[in-house]
């Protein structure tokens, strides 16, 4: 049963042949027996599962289910559950429950989905191996003594394992792609502004977007359909009717105009990612796509403008948690400053105090107009290379990351290898842009991600170039050694 | 530009972080690298160039002026380390 994917298990439950009770026992009995290896999940809801799947029963026996009625899903811990803690995988809100549901948790119980669970995480959504998490870190199900990258590490370590189908989850430099790439999944971060942030507990705020980790193309649409929406409630939400993105993932590539940038294969990109990723272009020239080499001279620069405006908006954003009025308080505080400095000091982990303290320097008084604003200018340079090669192009395509799972603790000690492992999905941040990850193959057992990049609310269009390919090719069908 | 512990213990105040002495060069060091991945923006010539805040250049969207929401204090108060008749309880301010 676990080896259904969201459009499978749509079809099954509408059909009958299972129930969503089943369906749900099933995937709490595999996370029960299988979780202790991975640790991919913070916190598991069986007991809200089985109450929403025994409604989505009632509801699809009543006839008239919206279509993900029944489908069990993951939501990453950055999401608010009301009732359930939401821990964002930190010390300092790991007895927080949360007072209300964000809008995209409330969308998918508005279309019956059942939550399993809420899924392990870098703390606060900051980093890129899942090595930050206070719950201690998420193993690759492809290879245990890697890890399944980050910032969405437990979403994409449970859909990998098959503890779930999909799970939602969260990008701000590349949290979805990357640990899509590197645990063998579909991985989509839609356009800023498509996704309501209500309720996604913010990290930096003109970079975050919410999204789907699914084991196809053709799951990622179905389930975006339910995520997306307008909500008043976030004001950097768009206001623009919603597709059908399922409507076009059987159209032909042919005449569509790829674009590969020649700053994506560069120095750092491991030779065998290089090949595979080579290896998928001709599949896609294959499908009748047009191949394109394009310029995005200002690559390089991504990176470091993303570790001003990402600390300096993580600053701003985490300044919140005081021990005042919800999350981790220090014990006995003598004064007020004390019970900032000690709630704040006990409550966050080593990175996220590192990027707190690089976006104060970056926010500080004779520092702004040399990183802060400086970052923000390079930030549109950045922009108008995406926007110059959609001239010509309708989709940017390259490797997702420079190499396969690397082992625990080889990146920890040193930041900047770390922050380099989002060399190729934190523009796509910046920008703005849609951009989804798909598996194209293996390096030494490990699975590597092909990366799409879109113009501005070209999602229909992305996943209809990852299903065509997924049509083509098997890598998004092979499961890690051992999960059967 | 490279911090070094003097700054750090600074910027701590800042954020109201407590670094201690030990981790003090640690986070000297780990911060210095950090800020010199990014000074590589400094090379690069932005004149005229406008800031960019949001990937779509939108505006603040604006409402009627009008209640939306109800008062929840009692639920957000559940969850508070510490209230008393309905207000969060801090050390004492003011003597």
């Amino acid at each position: 049963m676990h080896q259904f994917t969201i459009a499978e298990l749509v079809k099954g439950l509408r059909n009958k042949d299972f129930s969503s009770t089943e369906v749900t026992q099933h995937y709490l009995d595999r996370i029960a027996r299988l979780d202790k290896t991975y640790n991919s999940f913070i916190t598991v809801t069986a007991d809200i599962a089985l109450q929403q799947a025994a409604a989505a029963d009632a509801r699809l026996a009543a006839g008239n289910a919206p279509a993900l009625c029944g489908v069990p899903i993951a939501h990453k811990d950055i999401f608010c559950t009301t009732g359930v803690r939401t821990s964002c995988a930190s010390k300092m809100l790991d007895k927080f429950i949360a007072p209300y549901n964000a809008t995209i948790v409330e969308n998918y119980l508005n279309s019956g989905v059942v939550m399993l669970g809420k899924t392990n995480m870098d703390e606060f959504a900051m980093g890129s191996s899942n090595e930050t998490s206070w719950y201690g870190p998420v193993k690759n199900p492809w290879a245990i003594d890697c890890v399944p990258g980050g910032s969405s590490g437990g979403s994409a370590a449970a859909v990998a394992a098959h503890l779930a189908p999909a799970a939602t989850a969260s990008d701000t430099g590349g949290s979805i792609r990357q640990p899509a790439a590197l645990c063998g999944l579909t991985g989509i971060k839609p356009t800023y502004g498509r996704v309501s942030r209500w309720g996604m507990i913010a990290f930096a705020s003109s970079l975050d977007q919410a999204g789907i980790l699914s084991r196809t193309a053709e799951d990622a649409a179905i389930l975006l359909n339910d995520m997306a929406s307008f909500d008043a409630k976030d004001s950097t939400c768009v206001e623009r009717e919603v597709p059908d993105y399922t409507a076009d993932l059987n159209k032909s590539l042919k005449g569509l105009r790829i674009g590969v940038p020649k700053e994506y294969f560069g120095e750092g990109l491991n030779p065998n990612t290089a090949q595979l990723v080579e290896d998928a272009i001709k599949v896609y020239e294959s499908l009748g796509a047009t191949i394109h080499s394009v310029s995005l001279p200002h690559t390089h620069l991504a990176v470091p403008a993303y570790y001003v405006i990402a600390p300096a908006e993580c600053s701003a954003n985490l300044s919140r948690f005081d021990g005042v009025r919800y999350g981790h308080r220090c014990e006995n505080p003598k004064d007020l400053n004390d019970l900032y400095m000690r709630s704040r000091s006990e409550g966050f982990g080593a990175e996220v105090k590192r990027r707190i303290l690089v976006g104060a320097y970056a926010l500080s008084a004779g520092y702004y107009d040399a990183y802060y604003s400086k970052a923000q200018k390079v930030r549109r340079l950045i922009k108008q290379d995406f926007v110059d090669a959609f001239e010509s192009v309708d989709v940017i395509l390259g490797p997702t990351s420079p190499s396969p799972a690397f082992q625990f603790g080889s990146k920890t000690k040193d930041p900047v290898a770390m922050y380099l492992e989002d060399i190729y999905t934190i523009a796509t941040n910046l920008a703005g842009l849609p951009g989804l990850s798909i598996p194209c193959g293996l390096v030494d057992n490990k699975p590597v991600g092909l990366q799409l990049i879109g113009n501005f609310f070209a999602e229909g269009q992305l996943l209809n170039a990852a299903h065509q390919f997924q049509q083509a090719t098997n890598f998004h069908q092979q499961s890690a050694p051992g999960i059967e | 530009m490279a911090v070094d512990r003097s700054d750090i213990a600074k910027l701590a105040t800042l954020a109201r972080i407590q670094i201690s002495d030990e981790a003090a060069d640690e986070a000297a060091k780990s911060i210095s690298d950090v800020l010199a991945l990014v000074d590589q923006l400094q090379a690069v010539n932005t004149d005229g160039v406008l800031p960019m805040a949001h990937p779509l250049d939108a505006v603040q969207r604006l409402r009627a002026d009008v209640v939306t929401e109800p008062n929840q204090r009692e639920a957000f108060q559940a969850i508070a380390p510490a209230t008393q008749d309905g207000l969060y309880l801090v050390p004492q301010v003011i003597e």
